[in-house]
C-alpha cells in the first residue's frame, strides 16, 4: 500500500534539493569573491591607475568607464524605452502587428549579447562611424537593455488599474493627461525597478563592449565621449586571460568590485520597491 | 426641457448585441432610475451618454443620440464628459488626497489659482454632504476614508467639474443602509441643479428616488413612465414581475 506521507516527503525532499542546487552555487560564487578579493581591496586599488602592464595599481579608470557606459545606455534607452512601453500599453490597439511587435521586444531580451556587440559595431562604429567610443558602447549597451525596460515598464504601466483612467477620463481629462498624472506617477516604482535591473545587466556585460568601446590598457580617464574607455568587465577578462603573471589578488579584487557594483544596484531596485509597495493604495 | 434625446439606439460589442432600438427622452432636472436585471443593458445605456463605450475596441452602434439639439458623436469626448459627469458602481477614489481628488477635474482644465480650487473643493464637498467629515483632514488619502465617505467624495469630484448631468451607475452597491439612505439624500437634493440617470439594481431605490422609472431587459426598453405608475400599475407583465422580485 501507498503511504501518502512518505511520498509527500519523497517529493519534499527533491523540491528542497533542487533549490539547494540553485542557492549553493551562487552562494559559493559570493563567497570565494568575497573571501579572496576583498583583502585586495583598498582605496589605492580604487582610485589608481593600473601600472607595471596592470600587474600592479589600481582599477580607477575600468570603473569610470563603466560607470560612464552605464550612464549613456540609460540616458540613451530610459526616454526611448518608456515612450515605447507608454504606446504599446496606453495606445496600441490589440491587432496582430502590435502583437508581433510585443513577441518581437520579449525576443529581443534573449538575443546573446555579444550579438548585439557585432550589431554595435557594424552600427555604431562602423556606418556612423563613431569609432571604438563611449558613445558606441554606451549606444550598444542600451540597446541591449531596452528589452528590459520596455517589459518592466509595460508591465507597470498595465498594472495601474483600469477603473483609475476611466475616473480620469470621466471627469472631462484627456488621455494624454489621464497618463501624465493617473497612470505615470502610480507606475514609477514597476519603472524604476525595471531601469536598474538594466542598469545591472549593462554593467556586467562585456560582449557588447568588446568590440565598440572596450580598451585593452588605458592608464588615463577618457576626455570626451568618443574616446576609448576601459571597463571593469573586460579589464577582468584581460587581467584574467591575455596578461600573464597577475597576481591572483587584483583578478579578485576587480571581480569583488564588479560584483559589488551589480549587487548594489540591484539591491536599490529592491528597496525602492519595497518602499512603493508599502505605500501602495490600492 | 429635454436633456437627452435618444432615437433607436443598437449596440453592439463585437458580436454582442448589447442594446435594442431603445429610443426615450430624458428631461432636466429629473432623477430618471433604470432598473432591470443585470445583462439587461443599464450601464451600457449609462455609459453611452458620456462616450465611454467608446474606450472599448469591439463597439458599435447604430441611432441617435442628442443633448440639447447637438449631436453626442459631433461634441468633443472631454468636453462632453465635463458636461455629463458620472459616478462609479464601487467608490473609486483616485491615489491622491482628499483635496487632491475633488480638485482633478478642475485641475485638468488648467485651473492653477489655488483660490479658485480651494472655493471649489469646499463647494463640491459642501454639496454632497462630506464637508463637516473631512474638513480638517483634506490632505489625507481619500483611500482613509470609509466606503459611503469614499463615494460622497465620488460625487463631490463630479460635482467640480460643474456638470450638467450625473449618471450614477449603481453608486450604492457596495454600501451599508446607513450610507445609502446619505446619497440618496445627496441625490434628492442634487436634482435640483443637475439632470440625474441613476441605474441601479435596487428596485426599491428606484422607488424611493426616481421620478421616472425605465425598465430594461435583454438590452431592451420595456416601459418607460412616472415611477408611482411602475410601481402600482405597470402596463407590461414583466415589468410588474420584475419589480414585484418574480425574477431578478
Amino acid at each position: 500500500m501507498r503511504n501518502p506521507h512518505r511520498t509527500q516527503n519523497i517529493a519534499f525532499f527533491f523540491l528542497l534539493l533542487a533549490t539547494l542546487l540553485i542557492v549553493i552555487p551562487v552562494g559559493l560564487i559570493v563567497v570565494i569573491i568575497i573571501q579572496k578579493g576583498l583583502p585586495a581591496i583598498n582605496w589605492q586599488f580604487l582610485s589608481d591607475m593600473p601600472r607595471q602592464g596592470m600587474r600592479a595599481g589600481g582599477i580607477f579608470p575600468a570603473i569610470v568607464g563603466t560607470i560612464y557606459l552605464v550612464t549613456g545606455a540609460i540616458i540613451f534607452a530610459l526616454p526611448i524605452g518608456l515612450l515605447a512601453a507608454i504606446y504599446l500599453s496606453e495606445y496600441s490597439k490589440d491587432n496582430l502587428v502590435n502583437r508581433l511587435i510585443k513577441l518581437s521586444i520579449v525576443n529581443l531580451a534573449g538575443v546573446p549579447s555579444v550579438v548585439y556587440g557585432l550589431f554595435g559595431l557594424a552600427l555604431f562604429v562602423v556606418f556612423f562611424k563613431f569609432g571604438a567610443s563611449i558613445l558606441s558602447g554606451s549606444l550598444t549597451l542600451g540597446i541591449m537593455i531596452l528589452p528590459v525596460i520596455i517589459t518592466t515598464s509595460r508591465e507597470a504601466l498595465e498594472s495601474v488599474p483600469y477603473s483609475f483612467r476611466e475616473v480620469s477620463l470621466s471627469l472631462g481629462a484627456s488621455k494624454w493627461q489621464t497618463i501624465r498624472h493617473i497612470v505615470l506617477p502610480n507606475a514609477i516604482p514597476g519603472i524604476l525597478t525595471g531601469t536598474i535591473l538594466g542598469l545591472g545587466r549593462a554593467a556586467g556585460e562585456t560582449a557588447p563592449i568588446l568590440f565598440t568601446v572596450a580598451a585593452f590598457y588605458l592608464p588615463r580617464l577618457p576626455d570626451s565621449i568618443f574616446d576609448q574607455a576601459m571597463a571593469l568587465p573586460y579589464h577582468l577578462y584581460v587581467i584574467s586571460t591575455q596578461v600573464p603573471n597577475v597576481d591572483e589578488k587584483i583578478r579578485y579584487g576587480t571581480a569583488f568590485v564588479l560584483l559589488a557594483l551589480v549587487l548594489f544596484m540591484n539591491l536599490i531596485a529592491i528597496i525602492i520597491r519595497y518602499k512603493f509597495r508599502k505605500k501602495k493604495k490600492w | 426641457m429635454i436633456k437627452f434625446n435618444i432615437k433607436d439606439l443598437n449596440i453592439w460589442f463585437g458580436s454582442i448585441y448589447a442594446l435594442k432600438h431603445v429610443s426615450m427622452e430624458i428631461q432636466a432636472n429629473e432623477i430618471l432610475s433604470i432598473i432591470g436585471p443585470s445583462n439587461s443593458g443599464k450601464t451600457t445605456f449609462l455609459r453611452m451618454l458620456n462616450r465611454l463605450n467608446d474606450l472599448n475596441q469591439s463597439f458599435k452602434m447604430t441611432g441617435a443620440i442628442k443633448l440639447e439639439q447637438e449631436d453626442l458623436s459631433s461634441i468633443d469626448a472631454e468636453f462632453l464628459r465635463k458636461k455629463v459627469g458620472m459616478v462609479f458602481a464601487l467608490p473609486l477614489p483616485l491615489p491622491l488626497s482628499i483635496f487632491e481628488n475633488v480638485a482633478y477635474g478642475v485641475r485638468m482644465q488648467g485651473i492653477k489659482d489655488k483660490k479658485v480650487l480651494a472655493q471649489t473643493v469646499e463647494n463640491s464637498l459642501k454639496e454632497s454632504y462630506l464637508w463637516e467629515e473631512v474638513q480638517n483632514r483634506l490632505s489625507e488619502s481619500a483611500f482613509k476614508l470609509s466606503g459611503g465617505q469614499q463615494q460622497r467624495l465620488c460625487i463631490a469630484r463630479t460635482l467640480a467639474v460643474q456638470p450638467e448631468v450625473i449618471l450614477f451607475d449603481e453608486p450604492c452597491s457596495g454600501l451599508d443602509p446607513i450610507s445609502t439612505a446619505k446619497v440618496e439624500d445627496a441625490m434628492v437634493k442634487l436634482k435640483e441643479k443637475y439632470t440625474i440617470v441613476l441605474v441601479t439594481n435596487n428596485v426599491k431605490q428606484a422607488a424611493r428616488v426616481g421620478d421616472r422609472t425605465a425598465f430594461f431587459l435583454n438590452g431592451e426598453l420595456i416601459e418607460l413612465d412616472k415611477t408611482d405608475k411602475i410601481f402600482t400599475v405597470p402596463a407590461d407583465k414583466r415589468t410588474d414581475g420584475y419589480v414585484r422580485g418574480e425574477f431578478g
